[in-house]
């Protein structure tokens, strides 16, 4: 016999299939299978179509697709033997649903068997229309179930129950159809039937809000009678489960209550009673029994209640927490959480076994008592709760901890009562679990650390030893490195004891020991080594005596691959080695970092008005840089400031800190200040600036927000340009260009310089050189401030030296007065003269100038004449 | 409102799928093998309830294991999760009554008596009947009355418990 012909028996077609030992063999046999069912379909074969049909239904199991056996349900339930009819309903149910067209064809003949002589039948036919009734179908077929609402058999009143239930779903309407028919099935004996007719109840009752108070004023007290009998009914075998007669009856029966009782004085007081009895009296050593509390307790937490209810409600979840079934702990918390908004003084009382649960072995367990931990700490109990929390992340599982830190964290940063405290738990969370601790978290730990200026000592030696021991922890290193640099003098000499402090014996060398361990060790990653030689460049400062092992441990970065590093390490190295006596300021401690600023950050939602604020008082022209204090400007990162050209003074260094944030913050680069012989350093802040703009980890170092355009004071953390750049304005321009001598011809330097204009060799002989440097002001891309720099490269002095330009209409050009009218021989000076350019055709034509230079050497008069057409474009 | 009820085996075959919401033939393969990616990991002595978003965001799962198979209940936040766990013992117990000790194999083979079994305890989502032994009453009718399908019912029994309330 073929094995897949539509004679084949089920059972032998179960068989073929579980003998496949791949899913393409059983692939193979359920297409064949298939391709013969369908076969037959065509043929319109009746006497294997149910079995065909039950075929289908294990394939659809299977989840293969089974479109082709939905028109078979129909004939199936259309025939009139019993076994087709079972068969039929069955693929009904599950091959079809209620969105299809085919369904419309089946309410007649549920129509018919809904009026069956065959009470089995008419219990097929309720059962579909239970489970994939339509709206439509809801509609024409409520009457009939309706009238089987009062059926003789108790097995089909209570499947019209159920039915009735998904036609009310269907069609709200319908609700007051069954509201009378419901009310005098609640006072049925059978058990089934009374289930099912308090379903129905409880869904009338959502559906319609006129069904719930009829059923209130109606029913309550005969439910209420209904529960009484329940509990207190002799032994029916029949409904026993472990014991307790009926538990789903009863679980029903409270439940009906509590939406009777839900917002009703009233009703709630008839069931008062009967509640008490239930929570006290029913078993709690077998599931059903717990099964009862459990409902009892959600019922008496959501009824209108005098609270002397409650309160046993809520004992009961606390024993349920010191039970040994896993599931009674899971569902009693979840009850908790919401017993805490109902009566938070009496869940409290539970707080240490729900503290228990935090330790539990099933990991469900524990998050769920995590979270209601959470909810139950407040600023009584705060320090003991914490405490445990922590103790208890000792020992935690690896996959727990995550979870647990990030609680602690956040429990401990809203809660904390005083700086000291934070900061221990902090120390604690960070030793513990350092890798599992968030970056706001830490970062937030610094704020505070900065803010407690008279725990700078306590914590730095805190930290000192946290490093030793917990070395492994990211964040832990990142905190303690940073303090270190920060705070390593006070470390050292043990400033700032605290009376519980036991002082500890460190030497410079041991500060410096920690921070090479750090910036060495093979977990740490980019951010944290930046941070290390960060922190050594302040130590060299703090610690002059390691000056010269902290330059060695520097230039071991030096040919790290990872550009942020070697950057850091070479332009550190020259600023130890060359500039002792600019190094003090350049990397003085860093100011309060606002906390206010900080967290509102963290909300996201920083004030725009902090940064004006931050700035305005601090804003100095920019004549009175060279006098300004090192440190001053660091504040003054507001960037707004254009940094006017009108000065006349060759002054390198003015707008150095304008330089840096206009390259930051304009990315057209149309506006770029550029003064001759500043450019190199604007490229070393710019160099800062654009790694900040990439993105890259530099932000993260030392910004505490990735918003690097929203400078506050927080940005005090922020590159060290900006330091080196207010320090740098107090020296001559000679010495700050040698900060870069150890840079060589790095390419990164002219990429930097992107946006801004190269300076132009404008005229160049044998003796002189005329270099022009090009700036724009912001806001009017057409004209050009042009610097025009001559330079003697012969022995002999030149004097009476005019230079003088022409342009085409299209252009206007002012020229300023020179610096002067003597240029000293072999590149001993020069003079500087400014040029206004303005373009009226800006974009469409590029400059050009005639230019013409007379001046006299030994007195007798040269004149150098050129025309200079290269200037860049866009100018 | 229960969600559905699914039967697995360890290897993570579908012994019994009825979904009470209709699913998409390929949704249902997709929870199922969601379900049981789930269950095989989990740990032996944790609670038998899992957080499971399948149907919406109240949704819970429920499951135990019998021998070798995975009973599977999904329901909404208006089911007792504690008297699911009665509702599966039922649900087996009475499977252990129709088939005499209960095995895979008698359900893999009778899975459309299985079903008849399981409409006879849920419908649409609610419980119908709690008693294992009612349970199996109307269904050893069902099975007498597709072997002899021109007679009506064996025994009035049902006229019995009517007259005897």
């Amino acid at each position: 016999m073929n094995p897949f012909s539509s004679e084949t028996r089920l059972r032998d077609m179960i068989r073929a299939i579980r003998a496949c030992k791949t899913a393409a063999e059983e692939r193979a046999v359920v297409r064949k299978e298939c391709a013969s069912i369908r076969a037959a379909v065509s043929d319109n074969d009746n006497d294997y179509r149910h079995r065909n049909l039950a075929k289908l239904m294990f394939i659809h199991m299977l989840g293969y697709p089974t479109h082709f056996g939905q028109m078979e349900c129909l004939k199936l339930i259309a025939a009139p033997g019993f076994p087709e009819k079972r068969i039929g309903y069955l693929g009904l149910m599950l091959l079809l649903d209620e969105r299809q067209e085919v369904l419309m064809l089946v309410t007649n003949s549920l129509k018919q068997d809904l009026n069956h002589t065959n009470q089995y039948i008419v219990g097929l036919a309720l059962c579909a229309l239970g489970n994939i009734s339509s709206a439509e179908m809801a509609r024409d077929l409520a009457p009939e179930v309706e009238r089987l609402l009062q059926f003789r058999d108790p097995n089909v009143r209570k499947k019209a129950a159920l039915c009735s239930i998904r036609i009310i779903k269907k069609v709200p309407d319908l609700a007051e159809n069954f509201v009378n028919p419901v009310a005098s099935l609640l006072k049925e004996k059978h058990h089934g039937v009374l289930l099912t007719a308090i379903q129905l109840c409880a869904d009338l009752c959502t559906v319609s809000e006129e069904a719930l108070e009829y059923f209130r004023k109606k029913c309550t007290e005969g439910l209420v009678k209904v529960l009484k009998d329940a509990v207190n009914s002799p032994y029916a075998p029949e409904y026993d489960i472990s014991g307790i007669s009926d538990p789903f009856l009863q679980i029903r029966l409270l439940r009906i209550l509590r939406i009777l009782g839900h917002g009703d004085a009233d009703a709630s007081d008839l069931m008062n009673d009967i509640l008490a009895q239930v929570a006290t009296k029913t078993e709690s050593n077998k599931n059903a029994g717990n099964a009862i509390l459990y409902e009892c307790v959600e019922t008496i937490m959501s009824i209108e209640d005098s609270g002397g209810l409650r309160v046993l409600a809520i004992n009961i979840l606390g024993r349920f927490l010191s039970n040994r079934d896993n599931n009674i702990r899971y569902v009693a918390l979840n009850m908790l959480m919401k017993a805490i908004s109902v009566d938070g003084q009496a869940v409290q009382r539970h707080r240490a076994t729900i503290l228990e649960c935090v330790k539990d072995s099933d990991a469900s367990i524990r998050k769920r008592a995590l979270e209601l931990v959470y909810l139950l700490v407040n600023e009584t109990n705060v320090k003991p709760l914490t405490k445990e929390l922590i103790d208890y992340l000792e020992v935690s599982d690896q996959d727990f901890k995550g979870d647990l830190t990030a609680k602690i964290c956040s429990i401990v940063e809203k809660l904390s009562p005083e700086k000291i405290w934070y900061i221990d738990q902090m120390l604690k969370v960070l030793c513990e679990a350092g890798n599992y601790v968030k970056d706001e978290v830490w970062h937030g730990l610094i704020v505070v650390i900065t803010n407690a200026s008279n725990l700078h000592g306590y914590t730095v030696r805190s930290l000192y030893r946290a490093i030793q021991t917990s070395g492994d922890q990211e964040a832990v290193v990142r905190v303690a490195v940073w303090c270190i640099g920060e705070y390593g003098d006070l470390l050292v000499n043990n400033i700032g004891m605290l009376e519980l402090e036991e002082p500890i014996t460190v030497t410079e060398n041991d500060t410096v020991d920690v921070i090479e361990v750090a910036i060495k060790h093979h977990t740490s990653d980019l951010t944290t080594r930046a941070m290390c030689l960060t922190a050594l460049l302040k130590l060299s400062s703090r610690f002059p005596s390691c000056s010269q092992r902290i330059k060695d441990i520097v230039n071991q970065s030096k040919g790290s691959l990872l550009l942020e590093l070697q950057q850091r390490s070479i332009e550190f190295d020259s600023i130890i080695e060359k500039h002792q006596n600019l190094r003090s300021a350049l990397v003085e401690r860093m100011p309060v970092l606002d906390e206010a600023t900080y967290s509102g950050r963290r909300a996201g939602s920083l004030p725009a008005a902090v940064s004006t604020s931050q700035g305005n008082p601090l804003q100095i022209p920019n004549g009175v840089h060279k006098t300004a204090a090192p440190l001053l400007d660091l504040l003054d990162l507001s960037a707004d400031d254009p940094a006017p050209q009108s000065s006349s003074s060759p002054n390198f260094l003015q707008d150095l800190l304008g330089g840096d944030i206009l390259s930051s913050v304009s990315q057209s680069g149309t506006t770029q200040p550029q003064k001759s012989g500043a450019d190199v350093l604007l490229d070393l802040l710019s160099t800062g600036s654009s790694l900040a703009q990439n993105g890259s980890s530099t932000a993260d170092i030392l910004l505490i927000s990735q918003d690097n355009k929203n400078k506050t004071s927080v940005n005090a953390l922020d590159s060290l340009s900006s330091p080196m750049a207010n320090s740098a304005q107090s020296l001559p321009a000679s010495s700050i260009m040698d900060l870069l001598d150890g840079f060589g011809p790095s390419p990164t330097v002219p990429n930097d310089n992107g946006p801004a204009y190269p300076p132009l060799v404008a005229f160049e002989s044998s003796s002189l050189s005329l270099v022009f440097n090009f700036s724009k002001q912001p806001g009017s891309p057409h004209i050009t401030q042009i610097e025009a720099n001559f330079t003697n490269k012969s022995s002999d002095i030149y004097t009476d030296f005019i230079f003088q330009a022409a342009v085409p209409k299209f252009l206007q050009l002012h020229l300023e007065p020179a610096s002067s009218n003597t240029l000293p021989g072999s590149g001993n000076g020069s003079i500087t003269q400014k040029l206004r350019v303005t373009n009226n055709q800006h974009g469409k034509k590029s400059l050009v100038m005639r230019i013409r230079i007379s001046y006299k050497l030994n007195n007798k008069d040269m004149l150098e004449e050129g025309q200079i057409s290269n200037f860049p474009r866009d100018l | 409102m229960i969600r559905a009820v699914i039967v697995i085996n360890d290897q993570g075959k579908p012994r019994l799928v009825k979904f009470y919401d209709y699913q998409p033939v390929e949704k249902q393969q997709e929870i199922i093998r969601n379900i049981y990616s789930v269950l095989c990991s989990r740990a032996e002595n944790v609670s038998n309830f899992v957080q499971d978003s399948t149907f919406g965001p109240d949704t819970r799962l429920a499951y135990k294991t019998f021998a070798t198979l995975y009973f599977i209940v999904i329901f909404d936040d208006s089911e007792n999760e504690l008297a699911i766990l009665d509702l599966m013992q039922v649900f087996v117990e009475t499977l252990d009554k129709c088939f005499s000790n209960v095995c895979e194999l008698d359900i893999v083979f009778n899975f459309n008596k299985v079903h008849t079994i399981l409409d006879e305890i849920i419908l649409g989502g609610q419980v119908v009947e709690m008693s294992s032994s009612e349970v199996v009453k109307a269904v050893d009718e069902i099975s007498w009355l597709e072997k002899n399908p021109n007679s009506t019912a064996r025994v009035p029994k049902s006229i019995s418990g009517w007259q005897g309330r």
